[in-house]
């Protein structure tokens, strides 16, 4: 068995001492800051960026990875135990979490997480073993071609991620998209959009805009909401759930991996998507959906498995393409083009250790979270006490020199900030941050794929439509688009005719 | 005429300033043909679609109602964006010490807890840890003490 051996690979390089550390070092920092209301994965991967630059290419992705994951973990708690989700994937947990800790059964709902996710953590890193070699395998026949349309289809897709209004999604992708070419243009070496800035020549740094956008724009939108955040509910008493919360929860645990499983693979944040859609799933098929909302452990269970699986399919686009789907997949590509290795296709057969020791290491990871977030609650708990005034000065500190420090340019930390204000005045007007970033980072690579495609074919645009795979892309793009505008046509078509009536 | 989705409106109003900057920007750039796209292609195609997006949403907010919008704290916005432009402008001239001195001070004063003694407690620590982790720990090229006090 290939697989067996991979996987064997994989355990050999994750095992060493080293990288357990990390991977340990990576699921802690995760835990904390999915515990912590108002930083996320995003701003903590930016401002650890430099800390890689030291480290071995596995390791720093290990430690990265974990800290992904690890916040899908840590959030459930502050969900559960506040009622604030810790991150954005645990707002559907808050829902019955926070019910059963009303009920003084937070730490039921707290080992229902821990257990569905380290479950659902099993499972989707089974799935990525099997699925991401031989989709890498497809990969090597992509030419310029089959990448552009891939790149449509991502943005397309990431479209419907987005919650909110359709049209102002496309808006951020083409704002995104627009902002990513600023810079030396790589074909001609013209200067584009530079306003006479030599610095601007390498083009705006995303780790600039990531920070700026979900870390500077965050705090502001947390410091106006400080005076009413919330407080401890309840005691933890028992952790153990009985005999009938485990037999309630296998279902809805199982149901909500596949399910975020399935949407973690698609770009922007399908692992949001996926808590929630399997939130509903479950309220579906319940044979007491009233239930749901007054402290269902299924309403715990199936959200918390989904967010953890998504977190971890949606390693396989950035693994086996190259492409990022998220803003932290993009982070973590620029980690590896830190340390010199193109992610794409190649890596798994040019890089099995790397590739292989990621996998291996995110069931570790899981097995550590599982550890720690059990016997550990007590120190999460007191962690949520930290109040936030002292906690977001010191955000601000780490972002600025982090920032600072990847080019040792001011210039960076004043675009940060400037990308800090959009970040907010975007919030407000309900347009989304994660398709801009997506097209930022993806707006230079279309343009070149495109001038390629476009120069093999002498300029016939209908070149995309002649090639199996480009066209069967592009066409799914269509019907994922066309899906999406039948209910807002239909949405629109109602407030129509409300109004006649 | 109303607008009867601000959102809409202002977000629309946006696309289509930058959009449509991004077109006339684009034009000293040589456009090229689509077998041979010069520099000036792809971002005025992008432009324009931009506006174009800009130009819808601002038409539709005038049709379909939307919600209204939240109250804009500028006051934190700029305390807090602008304690990182003073950090940037600081850190050469001034040292690591000052500029997180005052980035840390100056975004503490933006919170309704802000205390004195708590914020400048909370600032040496940041200073200590910072000089630590990325001056020590890292060996970031960055100077505790600047140019400006002789360092």
């Amino acid at each position: 068995m290939e697989l067996l051996a991979n996987l064997a690979l994989g355990f050999d390089t994750a095992l060493t001492l080293h990288n357990l550390l990390y991977c340990f070092a990576g699921v802690l920092i995760g835990t904390l800051i999915g515990v912590l209301p108002g930083i996320g994965p995003v701003a903590t991967i930016a401002m650890l960026l430099p800390v890689t630059f030291t480290l071995a290419p596995v390791s720093a992705m290990i430690m990265l990875a974990g800290i992904y994951y690890g916040a899908q973990y840590g959030g459930s708690t502050s969900a559960i135990l506040i009622n604030l989700p810790g991150e954005i994937t645990s707002v559907a947990t808050t829902l019955d979490g926070h019910a059963m800790a009303k009920q003084g059964r937070a730490g039921v709902a707290l080992a229902t997480a821990a257990i569905g996710s380290f479950v659902a953590g099993t499972i989707s890193t089974f799935l990525l073993a099997a699925f991401a070699p031989p989709l890498a395998e497809l990969a090597l026949k992509f030419g310029p071609h089959e990448y552009f349309a891939l790149m449509v289809l991502g943005l397309v897709a990431s479209i419907v991620l987005a919650h909110g209004s359709l049209l102002r999604a496309v808006g951020m992708i083409l704002l995104g998209l627009l902002l990513g070419l600023i810079g030396a243009d790589v074909n001609s070496g013209a200067l584009r959009f530079t306003f006479g800035i030599p610095e601007l020549a390498d083009g705006v740094g995303f780790v600039v805009a990531a920070m700026g956008m979900f870390g500077l724009g965050e705090i502001v939108r947390n410091l106006e909401n400080e005076a009413n955040r919330k407080q401890l509910v309840g005691r933890i008493t028992t952790l153990m759930p009985t005999r009938e919360d485990f037999r309630r929860m296998v279902g809805p645990i199982l149901r909500g991996t596949f399910i975020g499983s399935a949407l973690g693979i698609l770009p922007g944040n399908g692992a949001l998507l996926a808590s929630f859609t399997s939130y509903s799933v479950e309220k579906k098929i319940s044979k007491t959906p009233e239930q749901f909302g007054k402290g269902m452990i299924e309403g715990v269970a199936a959200p918390e498995s989904a967010n953890n699986a998504g977190a971890q399919t949606s390693f396989i686009p950035m693994l086996t393409l190259g492409i990022p789907s998220s803003p932290v997949m993009a982070l973590m590509i620029g980690a590896l083009i830190i340390q010199g290795i193109q992610p794409g296709p190649t890596v798994v057969t040019n890089q099995p250790a790397l590739f292989w020791g990621i996998i291996v290491s995110m069931w570790i990871g899981n097995v550590f979270l599982l550890i720690l977030n059990l016997p550990l609650i007590g120190l999460w708990v007191r962690m949520i006490m930290v109040p936030y005034h002292l906690l977001y000065p010191a955000i601000l500190v780490f972002c600025a020199i982090g920032v600072y420090s990847l080019s040792n340019s001011t210039l960076d930390v004043h675009l940060m900030a400037l990308f800090g204000v959009l970040g907010y005045v975007f919030a407000k007007l309900e347009c989304e941050p994660a398709p801009m970033l997506l097209g930022f980072l993806l707006g230079p690579m279309m343009e070149e794929y495109l001038r390629r495609a476009l120069t093999i074919s002498r300029g016939d645009a209908t070149t995309f439509l002649t090639r199996p795979i480009s066209v069967s892309m592009l066409a799914m793009a269509v019907v994922v688009m066309v899906i999406v505008l039948l209910p807002a046509i239909r949405k629109t078509r109602d407030v129509a005719f409300k109004e006649e009536g | 005429m109303t607008i009867r989705n601000p959102k809409d409106f202002w977000s629309g109003l946006l696309f289509l300033a930058v959009g449509g900057a991004a077109v006339l920007l684009a034009q000293k750039y040589k456009l090229g043909t689509a077998f041979k796209m010069g520099p000036g292609y792809f971002p005025t195609a992008l432009g324009g679609l931009l506006a174009l997006v800009g130009l819808l949403a601002i038409v539709r907010s005038f049709i379909r109602p939307g919600t209204a919008l939240e109250p804009f704290h500028w006051r934190l916005l700029l305390m807090v964006t602008g304690s990182a432009v003073l950090f940037g402008l600081l850190l050469r001239g001034a040292g690591l010490s000052v500029s997180v001195l005052v980035l840390a001070l100056a975004s503490s004063a933006a919170s309704i807890y802000f205390r004195w003694r708590t914020a400048l407690i909370l600032a040496v620590g940041l200073i200590a840890l910072s000089a630590l982790l990325f001056v020590k720990g890292l060996g970031l090229p960055i100077p505790l003490i600047g140019t400006w006090f002789g360092g």
